[in-house]
Parts: C-alpha cells; sequence; structure tokens
C-alpha cells in the first residue's frame, strides 16, 4: 500500500472517529487493513513501538493474519463466537436481570508477551508469592512481623479478612498460599506494575485455559508460527500439587472444587476446572463433617474427602466458627482442618493479603524476609493509617484513586474521578476519623493492545491476569493468563462484572515448544471406573425433577397441541364437546384454572368459558405463552432450563442448548394478543420436536449410571401421573365410549399409530384403555411406566434386602393394573369412571404422588442446616 | 467469694436433628482476681467429638459434634469459683486519655500490641461519628481516661432504661442508641463501640453475676442469667471492667467468663445443625456463694 493511501486512511480517522477512538475502517483501503499502521500515541502499546513500528514479537501473529485475508478473517473470528456458544462458555452478572448468564465475550486477537520479558515477569511474580506465604504463614502464627514493627497491627487486626478462628492452623508443608495470582499493568514507561493481588480464590484460570482452546482453533497458523507455551503443564501441576497435600498418603485421594453454586459469577469456569482436572464439582450442602473428618454425602453413603479446592469465600467456608448466616459452607470444616485432616487450597483467611494497604509495605517485607529488594513494584500505594500517608492523600485526593482498605464499605467514597468540594470534604472528614480503613492509589494508564471491535481491528486498553501454584520446587507460573479488554479507550480499570472481552495470552518461547494435548490427563494412574456409585444426593435430586418437568412439558404440550387441533372459533358447544376431557385435564394441572379475565371465580370460570370460543382460546394460548400463569408452558421450560443449569456439569452441552431452545423458542413468540391458534399450533409442534431431542439427549447420551436413572425414573411417574389424569378426566365425559374421543386419547397418548397396527377398526373403548392402560409393550402405557420404575429401584443402592416404602407401594400398583380387565368399559353406556378401571386410575393417581415423596426420603434427605443460637445475654 | 456456678442450656427441636455442631464457651477464665477451683461440661447426648482449645482470645472453647438422631440437647457447666476483690485503680490517676489514644495511634507502640485489636470495629460493631458525639461528654480535654469511662458508664446506666423487651440479640446499635432502651449486652456493645470512637481499646466481657434476693426473702435456684459488660485497657494498670447495666465496677460479685470484641466472639453456646425444624431454647443459670 502506498504511503498516499496511507495518509489518506489516517486523515479519514482523524475527521470521523473521536480522538480517544483509534479505529481501522477496512473499508477506507482496498486491500486488506493495514494491521500495524496505526498512529503512535502517549500509552504503550504492546504491538507497536512509540515510533509506529511493529515489535519485533508481534510479527508473525501480524503476517499470519494478513495472509489469511479479509473474508478469511472474518470467517475465523465468527468461527471464534460460534466456538464460545458451543462450548457453553458464560459468566453470570450478578443482578442482572436479562437472564443473569451471560456468553463469555472473548476478544480472539491473542495478547503476546516475548521470552524474555516474561523470564522477568515470572521471576517477580515467583518473589512476590513466596512474600505472601511468608506474611501468611507469620500472621496466622507467631505474628512476629507486627512485634518486629514490620507490619502496622492495625492491617491485620483491623480487617474483617483476618479469621481469628483460622490462626494457629497449620497447612501442610506450610502452604498457606497455594494458589495465587497478580493482575498486571503496564505503564506508558512499559514497565510491569502489580494492581491487586489474588490471595483467596484466583478466579478466572478456568476461562484462561476456554479462551486458548478457542483461539488456539481458529488461529492454528499463527498459533504454530508463534511457538507458544502450552497450558496444560500447569495444570498438571495444579493437579500433583493438589494430591501431595492429602492429609494421609493416598494413591488416589479425593479431590473436590467446593462451588457456591450456578449462580456464582464465575460457575462456568468452576464446573469447566472441575471436569478438567476430574475433579468432582460439590456445594456445601454435599459435604458433612463428621468425627472431624470430611465426607462427600452420595447415594451409596458417606465418603472421606482429602482435598478441597475451594470457590467459596474464606468467611463462608463455616457457619459454625466463620460468618454463621452462610448458607454456602460446611459446618465444622474448620474444626476437621485444624485437626489436619483435610486440606482446603487456599486455607480459608488467605483474602487478608488481597488488602491494597499490604502494597504499601510489600518491599520493606521483602528486604525484612526475603533480604531482597521486591522484583516487581506494585502500583503506587498510600495507606492512610500512617500519619504521613493520610496527610498525602488528603492533599492529593485529585491525582489519587482513594479506595477502601479493607472489605468495608466506605461512607464517603465515589467511583468518580472528579470530586465536587462538597465529597472532598466529607471524603477527607471519613479519612481522619478512620484513617486505617483508607487507601489511595495512583491511577493506572493501562497499555493498549490490538483487539477486534466488530470485525475492526482497534486498540484497546488491557490488563493481564497471572498465576502460580506452589509446587514442590517453589510455585510455578502458568506460561499465559487472562488477558482482559476494556470496552474502550480512556478506561482505567477492567472488571467482567461492568462488560469487557478477555483475550488469550500467548507467552512465546525462543525454542520450538513440546506438543502436549490439553485434554489428556496422562500421568496420573487412572483407576477404571464403570459404574459411578457416588452421585451426590442433591445431584439425584435434581436428575430427578429434571426428568419430570422434561415430562410434564411434553403432555402438556400433547393436551394444547389436541386442544387446539379441535378447536375452531366459529363451531359452537357441539364440537367442543369433544374438547371437554383435554379443558379439564388442563383446569386440573393448574394451566386454564382463571383463564378468562372478566370472570374471577374460580369455580364457575371454566364452565363459563368454554362457553365462550374467544375466553377458550386466549385461556389456551396464555397456557402456552403466559410466563406468570402456574403451569403454563412457558413456566415449565423455565423450570427445566433452571434444573438443567444445576445439573449442568454433569450433562452435556446439547442438553443445555436444547433447554434454551426451548425456552426461546416460547419467549421469542409473537405477542399474545396478535397470536392465531394456528401459529400456536406450529409453535407447540417445535416445541414437541425440541422435547424430543432434549428427552433423547437426556436418556440416550448418559451413561446409564444413576444419573440416567433418576432422570428416567422423574419421566415415568410424572408420564404416569399425568396420564391418569387425563383418562380421569377421560372417563368422566358422558361420551368416554365415542370414537372421536377416544381417538382423542389415542392422540394425547401418542399412541395413535400401535392401535392402528393392533386393530383394524375405529376405537373401541377397551381395546383403548387395555393399550394405554395395560400393555406392558407399549412404551407410553401406565403398566409399562410401573414395570420400568421397578427395575429401577432394583438396581439403586439400599439396605440389603428391605422391601422399601416406595417398593411397596410401587407392589400396590403393580397388582391392581395386574387384576384390572378392561372389557369391562364394554358393558357399560355410561358412569364410566365407577368401573374397576376407573377406580384403578383414580387410585393410581393418588399413589404416584406418595411414590415421588418415598424416593425424596429415601434418597435426597440432604436436610437445610440452620444455626442455633446461645441466647443472648440480659 | 468462692462460687458454685450452673449453667444450663437446653434446645429443644421440633423435628429430629441428624448432626450438629456446637461451640461452647462456658468455661470461666483463669485470672488474677479468680481461680477456677472446678469445671465439668455436660453434654446429652453424649457427643460423638468433643475437644477443648484455646482461642484467639484466650478464652477456654470446647467444640463437639453430635451424630445420633435428636431432638433435645442439654448442655450444662458447673464451675467452682473462688474471687477475690482486688483494690481497684484510682481513675484520678490514669493517663490522660488522649495519651492513651496517642499510643494507639500511628506509629504503634510496641507496648500495646496486644490490646491493640480491641480498638477497630468488629462484627457487630462500627464506629461512628455519632457515637464519639455521645462519649465525648465524659471525654473532656485532658480527663483521666478511667475517670472519663467511668463517667460513660454511668450516663449509660441513666440515660438507658432496662428493658428485656426493647431490644433482641440481633437488634443493631443504632436502634439502642435511637429508643434508649436494652439490656446488658447492648450496653456493653454501646459502651465499647463509643470508647472505640474516640480511638481507645475496649472488649466485651461475658460472665456471671451474683444476684441478691430481695430482703427477707431466699435465693432462688436457677433463676439468675448470664451477664455482660465490658473493660477498657489502661496503660499501667491494665484492663479494667465496668458495668453498665449497674453502674458498678465489677468486683468480687462479677465472674468473668470470656473476653472478645463484642458478643459474636464469646457467645455461650452457638451451633449449627442438620434438620430440626424450629427451635426453642432454654437457659437457666444458677449462681450460689458458698460462705
Amino acid at each position: 500500500m502506498s504511503d498516499e493511501t496511507r495518509k489518506q486512511a489516517v486523515s479519514r480517522l482523524d475527521s470521523a472517529v473521536p480522538m480517544n477512538e483509534t479505529v481501522i475502517h477496512p473499508e477506507a483501503v482496498s486491500e486488506p487493513p493495514p494491521l500495524h499502521d496505526w498512529p503512535a500515541a502517549q500509552l504503550f502499546d504492546e504491538s507497536l513501538t512509540p515510533e509506529g513500528a511493529l515489535r519485533p514479537h508481534y510479527t508473525k501473529l501480524f503476517d499470519a493474519l494478513e495472509q489469511l485475508g479479509s473474508v478469511e478473517r472474518n470467517r475465523r473470528w465468527e468461527n471464534a463466537r460460534r466456538l464460545v456458544q458451543e462450548q457453553g462458555i458464560t459468566y453470570n452478572v450478578y443482578g442482572d436481570v436479562r437472564g443473569m448468564e451471560r456468553t463469555w465475550e472473548l476478544d480472539p486477537v491473542p495478547f503476546l508477551i516475548e521470552a524474555k520479558e516474561w523470564r522477568s515477569l515470572e521471576a517477580g511474580l515467583v518473589q512476590r508469592a513466596e512474600l505472601i506465604n511468608h506474611i501468611l504463614a507469620d500472621c496466622y502464627g507467631p505474628q512476629e512481623l507486627i512485634r518486629s514493627g514490620g507490619l502496622p497491627p492495625a492491617l491485620v487486626f483491623g480487617q474483617p479478612d483476618f479469621l481469628r478462628p483460622c490462626h494457629g492452623i497449620k497447612p501442610k508443608q506450610g502452604k498457606y498460599l497455594i494458589f495465587y495470582a497478580a493482575d498486571l499493568a503496564r505503564s506508558p514507561d512499559g514497565r510491569w506494575w502489580v494492581t491487586s493481588d489474588r490471595t483467596q480464590i484466583p478466579t478466572g484460570a478456568g476461562y484462561a485455559l476456554a479462551n486458548r482452546l478457542v483461539t488456539s482453533r481458529i488461529l492454528p497458523e499463527a498459533f504454530r508460527d508463534c511457538q507458544v507455551h502450552r497450558l496444560a503443564g500447569f495444570y498438571r501441576e495444579m493437579q500433583k500439587t493438589l494430591a501431595s497435600l492429602a492429609p494421609l498418603k493416598l494413591d488416589n485421594p479425593r479431590i473436590v472444587l467446593l462451588t457456591p453454586g450456578p449462580y456464582n459469577e464465575t460457575y462456568f469456569e468452576q464446573a469447566y476446572l472441575a471436569r478438567y482436572l476430574g475433579y468432582q464439582l460439590v456445594e456445601g450442602q454435599d459435604l458433612t463433617v463428621r468425627d472431624d473428618r470430611v465426607y462427600l454425602k452420595t447415594l451409596a453413603g458417606l465418603e472421606m474427602v482429602d482435598v478441597i479446592l475451594r470457590r467459596v469465600d474464606d468467611d463462608f467456608c463455616d457457619p459454625l466458627e466463620l460468618r454463621n448466616d452462610s448458607i454456602l459452607g460446611v459446618p465444622g470444616l474448620i474444626e476437621a482442618a485444624r485437626a489436619g485432616h483435610v486440606t482446603i487450597a487456599n486455607l480459608p483467611g488467605s483474602s487478608l493479603l488481597q488488602s491494597p494497604a499490604f502494597m504499601a509495605f510489600l518491599p520493606g517485607l521483602a528486604r525484612q524476609i526475603l533480604g531482597q529488594d521486591l522484583k516487581l513494584p506494585s502500583v503506587a500505594t498510600w495507606w492512610c493509617g500512617q500519619k504521613s500517608a493520610e496527610n498525602y492523600v488528603c492533599e492529593h485526593l485529585d491525582d489519587l484513586f482513594v479506595k477502601p482498605a479493607f472489605r468495608f464499605k466506605l461512607p464517603g467514597m465515589t467511583a468518580d474521578r472528579e470530586l465536587s468540594r462538597a465529597e472532598r470534604a466529607r471524603l477527607v472528614s471519613h479519612i481522619h476519623f478512620q484513617p486505617h480503613q483508607f487507601v489511595a492509589q495512583e491511577w493506572v494508564e493501562l497499555s493498549t493492545a490490538p483487539a477486534l471491535d466488530a470485525g475492526r481491528l482497534v486498540r484497546r486498553p488491557v490488563s493481564l491476569r497471572v498465576y502460580l501454584v506452589a509446587t514442590e520446587h517453589g510455585y510455578a507460573v502458568m506460561p499465559g493468563g487472562l488477558s482482559r479488554v476494556a470496552p474502550r479507550l480512556g478506561v482505567s480499570s477492567v472488571s467482567m462484572q461492568r462488560g469487557g472481552a478477555s483475550k488469550d495470552v500467548w507467552v512465546l518461547s525462543e525454542q520450538p515448544v513440546e506438543d502436549l494435548s490439553l485434554l489428556s490427563t496422562s500421568g496420573f494412574n487412572l483407576e477404571l471406573r464403570r459404574v459411578g456409585n457416588n452421585l451426590p444426593s442433591r445431584l439425584a435430586d435434581n436428575f430427578f425433577w429434571l426428568g419430570r418437568y422434561a415430562e410434564r412439558a411434553d403432555a402438556t404440550t400433547r393436551l394444547l397441541r389436541s386442544a387446539l387441533r379441535r378447536f375452531t372459533p366459529e363451531r359452537g358447544g357441539g364440537t367442543q364437546l369433544h374438547l371437554a376431557p383435554l379443558l379439564e385435564t388442563l383446569e386440573q394441572q393448574g394451566q386454564l384454572s382463571a383463564y378468562s379475565s372478566q370472570s374471577q371465580s374460580q369455580s364457575q370460570a371454566p364452565a363459563m368459558s368454554r362457553q365462550n370460543p374467544e375466553a377458550l382460546e386466549a385461556g389456551l394460548l396464555a397456557a402456552i405463552f403466559d410466563p406468570r400463569r402456574n403451569g403454563s408452558l412457558r413456566q415449565l421450560v423455565g423450570h427445566l432450563q433452571r434444573i438443567a443449569m444445576f445439573v449442568r456439569d454433569r450433562t452435556s452441552n446439547d442438553l443445555w442448548r436444547a433447554a434454551n431452545q426451548l425456552g426461546d423458542l416460547l419467549a421469542n413468540a409473537p405477542q399474545e394478543e396478535i397470536l392465531l391458534a394456528a401459529d400456536a399450533l406450529g409453535i407447540l409442534n417445535q416445541a414437541l420436536l425440541g422435547l424430543a431431542s432434549f428427552n433423547g439427549l437426556a436418556r440416550e447420551n448418559m451413561t446409564r449410571a444413576q444419573g440416567w436413572r433418576f432422570i428416567d425414573l422423574g419421566m415415568r411417574i410424572e408420564r404416569a401421573l399425568c396420564l391418569c389424569t387425563f383418562l380421569d378426566c377421560s372417563l368422566r365425559s358422558p361420551e368416554a365410549d365415542n370414537p372421536s374421543v377416544l381417538e382423542m386419547v389415542l392422540e394425547v397418548a401418542d399412541s395413535t399409530l400401535t392401535y392402528r397396527s393392533r386393530y383394524n377398526l375405529l376405537p373401541n373403548i377397551a381395546a383403548v384403555y387395555d393399550l394405554v392402560l395395560l400393555d406392558d409393550t407399549n412404551p407410553r402405557a401406565l403398566f409399562f411406566q410401573i414395570n420400568q420404575i421397578a427395575q429401577h429401584f432394583e438396581r439403586l443402592p439400599r439396605e440389603a434386602a428391605e422391601v422399601t416404602p416406595q417398593q411397596k407401594i410401587l407392589r400396590e400398583c403393580s397388582s391392581r393394573l395386574r387384576l384390572l380387565d378392561t372389557r369391562e368399559l364394554v358393558l357399560r353406556s355410561a358412569n364410566w369412571l365407577a368401573s374397576d378401571t376407573g377406580h384403578a386410575i383414580v387410585d393410581t393417581a393418588r399413589d404416584l404422588p406418595r411414590l415421588s415423596d418415598a424416593i425424596a426420603v429415601s434418597y435426597f434427605a440432604h436436610s437445610e442446616i440452620s444455626r442455633t443460637g446461645g441466647g443472648f445475654q440480659p | 467469694m468462692t462460687y458454685n456456678l450452673i449453667h444450663t442450656t437446653i434446645y429443644e427441636y421440633a423435628e429430629p436433628v441428624t448432626v450438629s455442631h456446637h461451640a461452647a464457651r462456658v468455661e470461666p477464665r483463669a485470672l488474677p482476681k479468680q481461680q477456677i477451683e472446678q469445671f465439668l461440661l455436660e453434654i446429652g447426648p453424649t457427643p460423638a467429638v468433643q475437644q477443648s482449645r484455646v482461642d484467639f482470645f484466650g478464652n477456654q472453647v470446647c467444640g463437639f459434634s453430635i451424630q445420633e438422631i435428636h431432638q433435645r440437647l442439654e448442655v450444662t457447666a458447673r464451675s467452682r469459683v473462688h474471687v477475690v476483690a482486688l483494690p481497684p485503680p484510682d481513675p484520678g490517676l490514669s493517663a490522660g486519655w488522649e495519651r492513651v489514644r496517642q499510643l494507639f495511634s500511628d506509629p504503634v507502640s510496641p507496648e500495646v500490641v496486644a490490646p491493640y485489636q480491641f480498638v477497630f470495629d468488629s462484627p457487630l460493631l462500627a464506629a461512628s461519628l455519632e457515637l464519639a458525639d455521645y462519649a465525648r461528654k465524659s471525654f473532656a480535654a485532658h480527663t483521666p481516661l478511667l475517670e472519663a469511662v467511668a463517667d460513660l458508664n454511668r450516663r449509660i446506666y441513666t440515660d438507658f432504661k432496662y428493658d428485656p423487651t426493647a431490644t433482641t440479640v440481633a437488634t443493631p446499635l443504632e436502634a439502642v442508641l435511637a429508643q434508649r432502651a436494652g439490656v446488658c449486652q447492648d450496653f456493653a456493645h454501646l459502651a465499647i463501640a463509643c470508647v472505640r470512637s474516640l480511638g481507645l481499646p475496649a472488649r466485651y466481657v461475658s460472665g456471671y453475676l451474683r444476684t441478691r434476693p430481695p430482703e427477707g426473702q431466699k435465693r432462688l435456684v436457677g433463676a439468675d442469667a448470664s451477664h455482660a459488660w465490658f473493660a477498657v485497657f489502661c496503660p499501667g494498670v491494665g484492663w479494667v471492667d465496668f458495668d453498665p447495666t449497674n453502674n458498678v465496677l465489677p468486683a468480687e460479685e462479677h465472674i468473668s467468663v470470656a473476653f472478645g470484641r463484642d458478643y459474636s466472639d464469646v457467645s455461650p453456646v452457638s451451633g449449627v445443625i442438620t434438620g430440626g425444624g424450629k427451635h426453642e431454647v432454654h437457659v437457666s443459670v444458677d449462681v450460689e456463694p458458698l460462705e
């Protein structure tokens, strides 16, 4: 490209774009954008020198990108987006009403660091981790640093994160800080600074892995040419470390990842990491402490846990000794750690060192403890607990960023850079009142790196998070990390909660890199297991309800479809008589109970509305689409999505997608007012297909282990229950033996084809009821469900030889059906429900909820915990 | 004076409890003014695990777990304690309060590292300008520390009404301050937060108080209650106790059990249970003086 066109491109930029938005318009030039043709700015740019030349370590990446050409590049970016979605990479945003789960924003242009620079960062980070470990060990041990004056007592005693119950706990191998991450920023002079220390739960290592998998797949040429260090080795170190920390020397210690649950912002990565590392993902309620040891509650009983990789916050870990309002923790956990029976990584209390106030003391402590200068500086920090710092901060409020020194909410704080006179006075008075609670730092000007914005390559501020793990030979640094990208220029902090993307970090090697497969877990003796017997009770509960809701949605869809098919607004009551059993079933299930806006009284509403075609139509549509209507299809699918989320780490991504597609299908349907019955029928047909694929995935793509068994159990019970309710209503109809009513029975029971293949005649009441009730070869028949349930009971863990309460109930149901002969129905001409068949249906419908309850008592008894106080002191 | 103390805590649960974990801080502390001659902790049902340790504040805490199904838990602490009345410090001779505050500000003097942690906000108590204002009336310039605190102690006693119905264990300090009523726990908390709002260290004391029956009546067994007061650190003297509920300086009628930053550090019997549904707590305390 000539200098002339280059100038044009630049001048067009100047006029069209605000000064701080440096953008390259692909359309401004004829050929692929000159990727390295960016005007220099005051900020440090990762890819360009101040003179505008490409930095050497970025050449290979840019060459590779340029070679792809713009069409192929765009295809790759599109692939990246698709991969993120397919992998289901998400991030939860608290308080986001539009569905809290947000797709992970991956910027597919990697962040590059050259080998030499990385080595110096690495050395600085290792030193910092060692230093922090020493400080933690001292604060939770002898506290010499306080006595010697190296550490102001306020930094420890004034902090809510100094957890006194954890004082004196001695972790194995003296490792207080097992995992550590540092946030780094590069200032305009090119130096790296630590902006924050993550000493408690260094989040993002899972996202870094996910980013790598996507980025290396869409840019394989560049990934190969750049000689990028692999990440797998780091995760192996993690596994080794955790295994070595088991209190007893075991070949196969049980390591679990303790999660706060699916609502946590980084739940995705917790599930992802657990799966990748081969650990069970558990919630606090899955664990129990007995004899000062931690156990996992499984269907088969209690299994001892040796090591806990913790994602629950420090003070939430144990409601007995720490925050007593925590429902995320495990009562007795701290005592178990104190007794040395379990290792928790990191030890609760480690968030103490996350306070920015410590940064002001690290250089002195490094000299005092390590006898070394701090290699990697922290962002300039003033802790107001020191008189000189307090004075300095109050005089330089405009140039500094004042924040809480500890995790307290403080009065007088604003996020604004510009303070009004009144705000400043207020802040100063609060600083003077409790100076030790305030810290001030310099504003950080982040460096910029190439990033993708709407298909265009632009410059965006970036920060870098790097991860470390303690190993036998000191700390190991992940050769990579998580780079976070601000959404626009001029932003000086990057937060996932406030939006913004992330990118893969490529640490370049000077030598060719050994190719390690990321997804192998070799290096460990794998114990082959055919049937997992250790399903946590809580998951079994969720699987059971997943099955029930899936089936209820399916049954409801069929009922609604049959009703809409028969419903035509022009026709009067005559035809709609045959609708009666369908409508009654829907009423009994709650979907149609108050569908007319005029009639409030529930008792008379249905009957009245049935005569009013418009009200009926509105009611049927509401039963499909209204998210506030109890039992509406939309609501059922919502429950299904929610439960699918709870078991997400145990099911395939396809299942999760199928649930979400169903949700989207109903949520995105046109407004109810303009919707016609015919449109709704189309949507119901789609919904049935969606449910079929959901059910297929749920049943077929899972191993026939206990998870699958509980899904199927839930489905069978629900199917039996829905069928009984519907048959009950059908037998109530005065025209129960009318062929068109019987046809409807076959349709709802999805047995029309089976009937035709067996009987070459119009539907006959005895034959139809035999087929849908008693035929044990018909997978839709009631008896078939009962038999399946019985088989599951045989396979589930139970006390030897005992007949369980649920088995007793089931046997009653079974023998009742065995004795039945539906031919008796032919002899009747009315009052069908009073027949033996009718009684059997009514009795079974009564027994099924009892059966469900008995299962819950046997298998899901993970009772709520609560706390008891000691009474107050008068 | 020697006392026989019986402190019984009973939990009754509406539904069976499958497993429970508890921490009990009911063993009186050994102090220059009190010797523990006997201590016995009875727990029913018998815990599967039970061990005593010393917590961060030097209190004896007994952790125990019950792993059998139960609907009732009874914890009884029996102690015999000998308390002597040490000669009280002369308030007028204590250091001026500003000088004490100076000791606790930057840079920290090594002699006060131990009490330093009682200067800061704690789980239930936060310093505020409002509390500092209330306290300052007792803290005129150059007032000796103990005189100032004794005056604060007296003002809380006169300004606030003792009313067991006014607060619960969860009532925040602002509410106590607004309604000018509460119980011993509230008054101790109030005093501590006031003292800390001035930059001085104060701690919570949980314990028992000898009660005297009305003239001519017999002492009622088990009718006593656990009690709470506060202490202030005075350089050269140590911790000095004040009881704002009764406007006294505790001597041989107060028996100290546990120290902490506030009630949350010294709750006598706390626990986390699995199952149980609703529960009721009954506490009875008997302070029997032996002649």
